[in-house]
């Protein structure tokens, strides 16, 4: 653990950078899949989405880190639950406040950001060990890193299979008198696993070395 | 009993926790590369489903929703603890997994050595928090819980060990090398999920 | 650095964190509640709108304006869902009505006698909306009557707005509804909605009559019964049938919707 003290020294750069791309959490460490694909199909739901889980990675390494030298190593997993657990009820009676119509979209998802695999193995793995404003970040970063994926792939899918993007029309679809004939497999939930598959196959043409050997 | 057997079938095919709503895809892509780990992880995520949904309901519904407390006290009768949910259902959840653990390694050590590994790893599966989640949104009864529980607990049973059977014959194929692995797994998930697609509108 | 490994210090710091977490979940619970109820309604009032046409599906109203409209406009009643009399005013405060909460709780619902749109359990009491325009004790111009079903992947729920001869659709919006994007997902389109507009529920002999057919209808002066189907989606156009069909059959609106147009010929 570099010891460094600046509040954005190399250390703590490279918690916030790394994840984004070189070390993404859903191309490279295949981590928090679950509850992305679902909520793909447009492209503000998944940003909604991915400001959910950046804001519940981050506050929960923080939290995390901030008592990870008094936390009894028996009890540790169900504390990080708990505190995971909390941010996620924070962050759906917020969503429910605030924007209604979205959150009835998002419906159980909001809640399985707990279960979200991104969130509990920051925690364990990274906020476990280092100190609480790096730890933030790297948070931050693997927020960014999943929802740049997810808005990727709700751009793609918004766009082919609606003609549209944030819901205002890009491409006037066939039915609306244009000339667009909507791709009806790319709002059904398989195609966000192609999706996902051809942008992992692009970033492993582009950096060969996360190849697997199999 | 129509009622029950529709929702059964519901949600072993047409709602398929792994491929229609792509719930537990971490460990269903970890866990796939043999049919025998996969075959573990799933009877382990039915037990623990079945377990955990029917006593979420039982929480939700005496503990937690608006005048679930009246028992206690008149006065309590309008106390909505319904935003407890999740912090609650995973604590249950959490619980419950310790408990079959503990009680499959004293009781069936057989088991045990098979399941064993697969039980930590479950009280982070989408599935089973989803289960209870979908549970609290469409207000099942209880006894339609049980049924609900044990329904999506084989469907991604069904499913992970169909996916195995599929990447154990994959690894003869010769596949792109930026798709080796993961990327292939995925398609072949995705070409899985629109098979499963020709279940829908099925009605008993 | 304390010692973190005792049984003592294990169930403090346990303590400690429920008590923080609990403050923090329980204060934000609270301090948005009301918010969020608030917004429920205003959904609901948002689609009441909706179907009666007296906001535009791509108009942007701010919830203040909504509510403004609301309240000029619509009357909220409940209904005797089995003899479709009116419940007279003050006896259960109509605005305030819970339908779907009603509708799970036993003292307040019964069990639906069966029917093809799965309907499990219906309330007492139902509500319906009348467009009023602030005029008192005239029929009034629209109804909207809250309807529901199963379609394909789910139930949807939506409300569909009649004329005061309790017959002529004037408007429909499907509000809660989890069909495949796209296909039967179109639902929810605005134009296939407005397709409705002007057809008739019921046949000379007061049947139910109106359907979503497989393919397209023609104009709703020849054509009254008949509404296009959504290509691809056939099992949600048959779903949506069979929702129409039960609401408008005895076990649903019709006898109020008798008392409707007998009290707009008098």
């Amino acid at each position: 653990m570099t010891a460094s003290t600046s509040v954005f020294g190399k250390h703590e750069r490279a918690a916030l950078i790394t994840p984004v791309i070189a070390n993404n959490p859903i191309g490279v460490q295949v981590l928090g899949i679950c509850s992305a694909l679902a909520v793909t199909t447009r492209v503000d739901k998944a940003l909604v989405m991915a400001i959910g889980v950046t804001l519940v990675t981050a506050f929960a390494n923080l939290a995390v880190s901030l008592v990870r030298n008094y936390t009894p190593s028996s009890i540790r997993i169900i504390v990080q639950l708990a505190i995971i657990a909390s941010l996620v009820i924070m962050v759906d009676q917020v969503l429910k406040a605030f924007l209604f119509e979205i959150s009835l979209e998002l419906s159980v998802f909001v809640g399985l950001i707990i279960t979200n695999c991104i969130v509990m193995g920051r925690a364990e793995g990274y906020a476990m060990q280092n100190p609480p404003w790096a730890s933030f970040l790297d948070g931050i970063g693997n927020g960014l890193g999943y929802g740049l994926v997810l808005i990727l792939v709700a751009v793609v899918r918004e766009l082919l299979g609606a003609g549209k993007l944030f819901g205002v029309t890009i491409l006037t679809t066939q039915s609306d008198g244009g000339w667009y004939e909507p791709n009806g497999l790319m709002l059904l939930a398989p195609s966000a696993l192609f999706t996902i598959a051809l942008l992992i196959w692009l970033l492993r043409t582009w950096k060969p070395e996360l190849q697997e050997k199999s | 009993m129509e009622l029950y057997l529709n929702l059964f079938i519901k949600s072993v095919f047409l709602e398929n926790m792994a491929l229609a709503f792509f719930l537990g895809m971490c460990s269903f892509l970890a866990c796939s590369k043999r049919v025998e780990t996969a075959l573990g992880l799933g009877v382990a995520v039915v037990f623990v489903q079945v377990l955990t949904v029917p006593i979420n309901q039982l929480i939700l519904h005496h503990l937690l929703a608006e005048g679930a407390l009246s028992w206690i006290s008149p006065s309590l009768a309008r106390v909505d603890l319904g935003f407890l949910a999740f912090i609650l259902f995973i604590g249950t959840i959490a619980a419950a997994v310790q408990i079959v653990e503990m009680v499959v390694e004293r009781f069936a050590p057989a088991l045990y050595t098979t399941l064993g590994v697969f039980l930590p790893l479950i009280a982070v599966n989408c599935v089973i928090l989803g289960g209870s989640l979908f549970m609290q949104e469409r207000d099942y009864r209880f006894g339609e819980s049980v049924v609900y529980g044990f329904g999506s607990g084989l469907g991604f049973m069904i499913a992970i060990v169909a996916l195995a059977a599929i990447r154990e014959k994959l690894v003869y194929s010769d596949v792109p090398h930026g798709l080796r692995g993961l990327g292939i797994t995925f398609i072949t998930t995705g070409l899985m999920s629109v098979a499963f697609m020709m279940f829908s509108g099925i009605q008993l | 650095m304390p010692k973190t490994d005792s049984t003592r210090y294990t169930f403090l710091f346990a303590a400690a964190v429920c008590v923080v977490c609990a403050l923090l979940v329980a204060a934000s619970a609270v301090g948005l509640r009301e918010r969020q109820e608030n917004n429920q309604v205003i959904y609901r009032q948002k689609n009441v709108l909706l179907a009666a046409g007296l906001v535009k599906p791509e108009q942007k109203v701010s919830d203040r304006e909504l509510q403004a409209i609301f309240d000029q406009n619509i009357v909220v009643r409940l209904i005797d869902l089995k003899t479709g009399a009116l419940v007279p005013e003050g006896k259960i405060d109509a605005k305030s009505y819970d339908q779907k909460k009603a509708r799970n709780d036993p003292a307040q619902s019964r069990v639906a006698p069966p029917n093809p749109a799965l309907v499990a359990r219906l309330p007492n009491y139902g509500a319906v909306y009348l467009v009023t325009r602030g005029v008192k004790d005239t029929p009034p111009e629209l109804v909207v009557l809250p309807i529901e079903g199963m379609a394909m992947w789910g139930t949807v729920y939506g409300f569909i707005a009649l004329d005061r001869d309790g017959n002529t659709v004037r408007g429909l919006t499907f509000y809660d509804q989890k069909e495949t994007p796209g296909l039967g997902g179109e639902i929810g389109n605005p134009k296939w909605q407005a397709l409705w507009q002007g057809r008739k529920a019921y046949d000379a002999s007061w049947e139910p009559k109106l359907t979503v057919i497989k393919g397209q209808a023609g104009p709703p002066d020849k054509d009254p019964h008949r509404i296009d189907g959504l290509s691809g989606a056939t099992i949600t156009s048959n779903g949506i049938s069979r929702v129409i069909a039960f609401w408008f059959s005895r076990d649903g609106y019709a006898p109020y919707l008798k008392q409707l147009r007998e009290g707009a010929k008098s």
